[in-house]
Order: structure tokens, then sequence, then C-alpha cells
């Protein structure tokens, strides 16, 4: 394993991180690449180990759900369609529905975590968001954020960041019930639109 | 749930904002829908763009883990195009079956018309079905979905014909396996989509003690998963 560099602790995400490459870094690792596995892992691990943190809060748990998305990156790079849509969304789309079937099976067994939840539903910027600060695309993020009614920012954030249900989040905003979804809705569609992606 | 209804979803899946069952009818309607399939996607790479507000480096330790384990796992081979036409979507399976889904009011209704349509693998099912030394064990999976096992020992294939199967989690397959005499489970294939489900096992099935159901990751495992979703035991069939 002499091959192998430390990763250095804290390192934004390249601002231009490029994307094309991180497609070819897949289509490597699909044919048994280790090193661009390496590599795609070097370019997205602290994105996407980050997610899984903020939406998990347990640093243990969070690392094995990393973890399990990386083997799935490996074992089904292969099925990748860039055209549908950009291999960073594949990443964090995979991502974040392991990272949120993990809380939501974790409360399953315990009930009792829900309260602690519920009395700490208010989005706080942790210390790993600041790291990432300098980075010019979450400040984009950030801006475009803005630009949201707050009801549509924080149903968004409760649900992306908390893993809340959408039928959980009307109850936490004092929404009337089925309006959730429509403001979770409108304001991804508000960001879509203010970052200029996916279209 | 009318049609403008579950469009409405489209948000709350791409942030994985919906329960199970929402989940897997939002998914149904997917599999039919192509507008909504943009627009998630379109969405799923708004809401990506979230994880650049909150980087954080895993440990050293776990790159050398992952990069370790990734040397004993083979990744999966593409989904080529075939002449079923099966397209290489994560709901790709479902086309088919959308076709005859309708999703009503408080849950979901299946009608499966006649599959005879002229799809190789259903009518290798239909060979099995009606071969003269067929036999059939059906076991009710719960939740009003039924898995009917067929196997003729002079073809020596099993065949897995299901009904209102619900579908497997997103990014989870079910998968299919023939237990050997010696207690094995052998691989026996993937079983995409939800619903009525019509598909040939893989391999010999002429000395098969038993079929397997499990829910495995997308692509399949190597192992079964444990719980299994059903253990059909030919013995039982008449």
């Amino acid at each position: 394993m002499s091959h192998l560099q430390p990763v250095p602790s804290g390192t934004p995400v390249p601002d231009q991180a490029p994307v094309a490459d991180l497609g070819a870094l897949l289509r490597q690792s699909a044919r048994g690449d280790q090193q661009a596995f390496a590599a795609l892992y070097d370019a997205t691990s602290a994105r996407l180990h980050g997610l899984v943190l903020r939406v998990i809060r347990d640093p243990a748990q969070a690392e094995e759900v990393t973890q399990e998305v990386f083997l799935q990156v490996w074992r089904t790079a292969a099925r990748f369609d860039e055209a549908k849509g950009s291999p960073l969304a594949w990443l964090m789309t995979l991502a974040h529905r392991r990272a949120v079937d993990r809380v939501r099976a974790a409360e399953a067994v315990s009930r009792q975590d829900t309260s602690y939840h519920q009395n700490n539903h208010v989005v706080d910027h942790d210390s790993t968001a600041e790291a990432a600060e300098k980075s010019m695309e979450a400040r984009r993020v950030r801006a475009a954020l803005a630009e949201l009614t707050p009801v549509q920012r924080e149903a968004l954030e409760l649900a992306y960041f908390g893993g809340y249900t959408h039928a959980e989040v009307a109850v936490m905003l004092d929404l009337p019930v089925g309006t959730a979804k429509t403001r979770i809705r409108d304001g991804l569609i508000r960001m879509r639109d203010a970052i200029g992606v996916g279209q | 749930m009318t049609a403008h209804e579950i469009h409405a979803l489209s948000g709350a899946y791409a942030v994985d904002a919906l329960d199970d069952l929402e989940r897997a009818r939002f998914e149904d309607h997917l599999a039919a829908c192509a507008e909504c399939r943009a627009e998630v996607a379109s969405l799923q790479d708004a809401a990506a763009s979230f994880s650049s507000m909150t980087t954080a480096a895993p440990s050293a330790d776990l790159r050398a883990k992952i990069l370790a384990d990734i040397k004993t796992v083979r990744p999966l081979p593409p989904v080529v195009a075939r002449l079923d036409s099966r397209r290489p979507r994560r709901w790709a399976n479902l086309v088919a079956a959308a076709a005859v889904l309708t999703v009503l009011g408080g849950g979901v209704t299946v009608w499966q018309q006649n599959h005879s349509t002229s799809q190789a693998p259903i009518s290798a099912v239909d060979q099995i079905r009606t071969a003269a030394d067929v036999t059939a064990v059906t076991q009710d999976l719960g939740k009003g979905a039924k898995a009917t096992l067929y196997r003729s020992a002079s073809l020596g294939k099993a065949a897995l014909v299901t009904s209102h199967l619900p579908a497997a989690p997103n990014g989870k397959t079910y998968q299919l396996w023939l237990q050997n005499r010696a207690g094995h489970m052998v691989n026996a294939g993937l079983l995409d989509g939800s619903g009525n489900r019509a598909v040939v096992l893989q391999g010999d099935a002429s000395d098969a003690t038993a079929a397997g159901i499990t829910v495995e990751p997308a692509g399949g495992s190597q192992t079964p998963s444990l719980p299994v979703v059903a253990v059909i035991e030919f013995e039982k069939a008449t």
C-alpha cells in the first residue's frame, strides 16, 4: 500500500472540479482500474462524507455509510449513465439515499430519538461547513438559498440535511398536510434555476 | 392520488423525503413518465450542489480500508441493450410493467393483462409452466404479494411468477437463488421491477431443493443478504 497518500484533512473540493474527469474516472473504475478509483475517492470523498456526516451526525456511523457508498460506487460504476446526470450528482444521490435510509432505520429501532431530533431541528452551521465556506460553489449555493422564501429554505434543509420526510417537515414547520412537498419542490426548482444546473 | 398529485412528489423524491410507500409509488410513476424522470434528474443535480457546503474529509484509515476492500470486489458489467428491449436504467424493467399499472387513491392496484407478448423471457417461462412434468408451489409473501415457483425436471429449469410484488427500495433489487442439495444458495439472477413478474431462474434447477428471494444492492450480490424475503421449497410443490 506504499502508493497510498494520506488525505490532507479539511482540503476543500476544488472549485473547478473538472466534471468530465469524474466521468472518466468512473468509466476507468468500471473497468477495474483501482488507481482511477483512488483518484475518484480523493476528488469526491470530502464532499460525499461531509454530506453523509451532516445527515447522520454520528462520526462512526457516517464513516460506515461512506464506506458502503464507495463500495457501491466501485461495484456499480458501469451503471452510471452520463446522459442522465452529472457524475457528482450520481455520487451524491447514492450517498444521500443511503444516509437517509440509515437514519430512518435507526429511528425505527429506537423511536425515542425522534424527540431529540424534533427538539434540535434548527439547522446549525456546523464546523464542517466552515472549511467549505471559501468554496465558490458553496457561495453560489448560499446565494441561491438566500433567494428562497424562508419556508422553502427551511423545508428543503430539513428534508435534505435532516433526512425528514415531507410529512414530518410539514409537522415541524406547522404547514398544512401536503404542502411541505410543494415547498420542497418549489425551493429545489428555484435553486436549480439560480445555480443553472441540470438544464 | 391523481397524476397531478403524484407529479408534485418529484422534489420530495429528489431529496429522499418520501416514505417507503410513497417512494415505491413514485418510482412506478417515474417508469412511465419521462417528464418526471427529467425533472427528478435536474432536481437531484440541484440538491447535489448543497453538498458543496458540508465538506468533511473522512479519516485516512477509511481510505485505506476502502481501497483494500475493492481489491476483492468485482465491478459489475454494464447493462447492455438486449433484444428483449430492457433498458439500462434502474427503473427500466418497470417500463413494461408500468403500461399495465394503474395507481389509484389510497392504494396501488395492479392489473396484469395477459403477458403473452413476444418477449423471449416470457415464452421461456410459459415453456416451463406448460411442461408435462411441471410442479408448482405458491407462497404468500405478505401484504397481498404472492410468488409461484414452477419447475420442470425434464427441462431442468425453474421459473418464478409474482403478483403484487412491491418494488424493491431504490438502489436495491430482488435477487433469486437456487438452493442446492448441500444447502448452498447459488445465484439464479436478478428479479427487476415489481408487481406481476415472470422470470426463468438461471442455472440448473433439476436438483435444487428450494428457491430464495432476497433484496440486494443494485446489480446483485455474490451471497444472499439476510433476512431473506422468502424461501420456497420445491418439496412442497404439487
